[in-house]
């Protein structure tokens, strides 16, 4: 070994060492803590696993697991069908210079508060808001339609959000596709929809996979938008942790749910790992 | 004749189609805003023409204002903090052969992967058994947690083959390591570094969970607003939903604009 | 003249399991323009990066002014490179950029700005000193990072691949001044590039590498005309190969038996000795008005049309596997399918042992 290596060695370590350490200290042990208190029991007894099986046993518990995998399906579908198209429209009918504005414009309530994005929909949904006095004023409807504290409520919060965050990807995936091969599609005779439905769509998809997962882990975890548009009238999965501390104190069983989310997402990833590579390669 | 007239259609239909999401995207958005410029106590129609009353109420309520002031200074060390961090050990991982580096580097990309609620929850767990009381110190640990793996990765990615040349070519003109940090890699990497800086502020800003599980009696602007919502509908909400929304866009135009610069060289 | 300024003794290095340079030793003289020439994957970039300190060799030394800089990081080695992207300060003017090397020695900026600006001179861009490198044209960076390199007065300036961005046009002209600002600083340059024309109007001395070693080096004419290998007789310009082997060998004299027949050569090679007979394309000889020694006949399989000349492709009748290239005059008058008598000049055979 000469000098040369020897003070190469101890500088690559000092730059790396304090990222490292954190996420060591303040991620990995934290889940650790999380994953052994899941294991104990909620007053203060030794190992157990009960945590565990009250999630398997009780079915309010498994109610809101249900719910959770359910909403994010919905959530995940209609915001792929819808953004798709909007970021197709303002990839390729946009004009390029104002591209950059419009796709600007289209998610910038996309950076405004969680919480407040929430509140504004409850404004709109709410018993006498903006749509109800819509519906009454025009006569379709005699009475207002309850649509806040409904499971409606927290999908279509949670649609607006997703359908920015796909928007934002399937566009870049969009304007990475190089025009010739749309010009060579229509060079060998494919009409627009033909070259549509036979080289972008399928060159994209990777991109979808990819919006559709991260679509699926944010919105699976999300506690924000559940408890403010759906309320209390039926669970999600993050509600009912945030009961656990909040109403009880339970920090052990808290954690054994937390986990068990956990496990799902990573399942989740596990089955769509295969067409989220694709991306990569 | 016939392709020039479905053209036409696609246009037409696109036009429609555009125009419904963007009312659907903004509708929010504007209701809120337009409902906290009325001077009545509930934010729903009809409108009753503009008044600045509930923007008074909240500057003048300091639990709100206060709460401001966290949410920005935590958002702001926090975020230098993370891009510090993630700086330095992106430039640890794209200059220097580590041993493990492809898992080290997943490592500190992973909390990326997981919601925030468990991080928040895993971080109340551990702080509640280590006796570290709530605090905006420990939603800030948390917010660095978030906010690291997303500078690294950011500033990784804009780390090519084309820098190590440049480095290598101060090296060789006789500059000692630190000098290369400070006169050419950290000048360089610059529009990636404010990039990454901008978009933890804004991250950091708006988060809830982390802040709502590890403070208690200081405490930031989301979760102060979470509190408001108990109250119902209420314009004061409105108000304070709007001024947030206004920084939100002024973080991200910044960001916008550090892109920009990056692109002509 | 007593040591030589750069001393490369028995250098091999590897990458993993790779092994990129095999035992390679080279004595740079002062003053001198040397070239590595070689094609990608021989280890000439290799080795300029060993001499520039960005790699340590897994053994042997390397000796600069008679010190052993081996392991001498960059920053402390009397060498300069100049990159072959060129690696300019992005965000520093030209000027800040050719100061750079003084302003790490310390150097006030007074006098760093005026040694930047003669160095800027020297290479012809004077006007350029408050730019930005975005705005300067490909050989124009090139030019800064020649001066960058230059200004701090290095013992030995390196260069990896300095023309390689360019266009053709513009790389000839920049070959040109290249060999002029090097006669008038007199610093001695080592210069790794793939070009052999390249290679031929700028060495004075020419090192012709392959799969980690040296094939041949020496003056460039010498290298030409007598190259030590069949490597470096095909890689710098190009030569028809005839195999053989020596069948008996006499007073000088030996007898080969080749594709084309049994040929009788000045050489000293023992009986048994497998050789190649290489010779180049100008010095071959098609039709009937031939040179003393007969090469057989051959079918022209194609005519190329090259301005000056015309380069002539033919399949030799004695043996299919056997391919001429020659070089004839543009007004020959030679078609596709043509069949021609090929001949040459004893002492254009070049004999090599293989």
């Amino acid at each position: 070994m000469n000098s040369a290596t020897n003070s190469g060695r101890a500088l690559p370590w000092a730059l790396v060492t304090p990222a490292l350490g954190w996420t060591l200290l303040f991620f990995v042990l934290p889940f650790l803590a999380m994953a052994l208190s899941s294991l104990t029991a909620h007053d203060g007894g030794g190992f157990t696993l009960s945590n565990y099986s009250q999630f398997f046993n009780n079915p309010a518990y498994w109610q809101a697991m249900v719910n959770s995998l359910q909403v994010t399906a919905i959530v995940t579908l209609i915001s792929v069908l819808l953004a798709y198209p909007f970021a197709w429209i303002l990839a390729e009918q946009v004009p390029a210079r104002w591209q950059r504005l419009a796709l600007m414009l289209a998610v910038l309530p996309f950076w405004t508060s969680y919480v407040v994005r929430s509140y504004s929909w409850l404004l709109v949904l709410a018993q006498n808001g903006v749509i109800n006095r819509a519906l009454t004023g025009s006569g379709l409807f005699a009475e207002p339609v309850q649509l806040a504290n409904t499971r409606l409520a927290t999908i279509i919060g949670f649609v607006h959000f997703f359908v920015m965050l796909l928007t934002l990807t399937i566009f870049a995936n969009l304007k990475q596709l190089s025009p010739s091969y749309r010009k060579a599609a229509a060079d060998l005779g494919a009409g627009p929809v033909r070259t549509f439905l036979h080289v972008v769509l399928p060159l994209t998809m990777p991109g979808i996979m990819v919006g559709a997962f991260l679509t699926f882990v944010l919105c699976i975890g999300d506690y924000i938008t559940p408890q403010i548009l759906g309320g209390n009238n039926e669970l999600l999965m993050p509600q009912l942790v945030m009961m656990q501390i909040g109403r009880r104190g339970d920090f052990p069983l808290a954690s054994a749910l937390s986990i068990i989310l956990m496990a799902v997402v990573t399942i989740a990833y596990l089955a769509c790992a295969r067409w989220l590579k694709i991306e990569r390669a | 004749m016939r392709s020039s007239t479905v053209a036409k259609a696609i246009r037409i239909l696109s036009g429609l189609y555009a125009i419904a999401i963007y009312g659907f995207i903004f509708l929010p958005v504007v209701v809120l805003v337009l409902f906290s410029l009325q001077a009545t106590s509930f934010p729903i129609p009809p409108f009753t023409g503009p008044s600045l009353r509930w923007y008074d109420a909240v500057l003048a309520d300091t639990r709100l204002t206060s709460a401001l002031v966290n949410s920005l200074l935590v958002a702001a060390i926090s975020s230098a903090v993370a891009v510090t961090l993630g700086f330095l050990s992106a430039w640890g991982f794209a200059r220097f052969v580590l041993p493990g580096s492809g898992l080290l580097r997943g490592l500190i990309t992973l909390p990326l992967t997981v919601s925030y609620l468990i991080i928040g929850m895993g971080l109340l767990v551990l702080f509640n058994w280590a006796g570290v009381p709530k605090s905006l110190l420990a939603a800030g640990i948390g917010h660095v947690v978030i906010n690291l793996p997303l500078c690294f990765a950011i500033i990784y990615s804009q780390m090519g083959d084309h820098q190590i040349n440049i480095e290598r070519a101060a090296r060789d003109l006789g500059a000692p390591e630190w000098k290369v940090l400070l006169l050419i890699t950290v000048p360089v990497m610059a529009p990636a570094i404010f990039a990454g800086f901008f978009l933890s502020m804004t991250f950091s800003w708006d988060e809830f969970v982390i802040s709502f599980l590890l403070t208690r009696f200081d405490t930031t602007l989301p979760v102060e607003i979470w509190n408001l919502l108990r109250s119902g509908l209420n314009p004061k909400t409105n108000a304070v939903g709007s001024l947030v929304f206004a920084v939100s866009i002024v973080l991200v135009v910044m960001f916008e604009l550090m892109l920009l610069r990056r692109k002509p060289a | 003249m007593t040591a030589p300024l750069v001393d490369i003794c028995s250098v091999s290095h590897r990458f993993g399991q790779q092994t990129v340079l095999k035992n390679v030793s080279l004595q740079i003289e002062p003053g001198s323009y040397t070239i590595l020439l070689g094609p990608s994957g021989s280890g000439k970039t290799t080795l300029l990066s060993i001499l520039g300190g960005f790699v340590t060799p897994s053994e042997g030394k390397v000796l600069i002014r008679g010190e052993d800089c081996t392991a001498v990081p960059p920053a402390k080695r009397p060498t300069t490179t100049v990159f072959q992207d060129y690696a300019l300060f992005p965000h520093m003017s030209v000027g800040g950029n050719v100061g750079f090397g003084l302003r790490m020695q310390g150097i006030d900026a007074a006098t760093r700005n005026a040694r930047a600006r003669e160095a800027l001179a020297l290479v012809g861009l004077s006007t350029a000193f408050d730019k930005k490198p975005h705005q300067l044209s490909g050989g124009q960076r090139q030019r800064v990072a020649l001066a960058r390199a230059l200004v701090v007065e290095p013992a030995v300036l390196l260069l990896d691949e300095p023309l390689g961005a360019l266009d053709l046009k513009l790389r000839r002209q920049m070959q040109d001044e290249l060999k002029a600002i090097q006669k008038r600083v007199g610093t001695a340059f080592i210069h790794v590039t793939h070009d052999q024309e390249e290679a031929m109007a700028l060495a004075d001395h020419c090192v012709v590498m392959n799969d980690g070693r040296i094939q041949d080096e020496g003056p460039p004419e010498r290298v030409y005309a007598r190259p030590a290998t069949r490597f470096s007789a095909t890689f710098m310009g190009e030569s028809t190969l005839i195999s053989g082997a020596v069948t008996a060998a006499k007073d000088g004299t030996i007898a080969v038996a080749t594709q084309v027949g049994p040929l009788s050569l000045t050489g000293a090679l023992p009986a048994g000795t497998t050789v190649a007979l290489a010779v180049r394309p100008e010095h071959l000889v098609l039709g009937a008005a031939g040179g003393a020694v007969g090469l057989g006949t051959a079918k022209v399989s194609d005519v190329v049309f090259q301005g000056s000349f015309k380069r002539v492709l033919a399949v030799s009748a004695q043996d299919p596997a056997l391919h001429f290239i020659a070089k004839v005059a543009a007004a020959a008058a030679v078609q596709p399918g043509d069949i021609v008598a090929v001949s040459c000049d004893a002492g254009d055979i070049i004999l090599l042992a293989s």
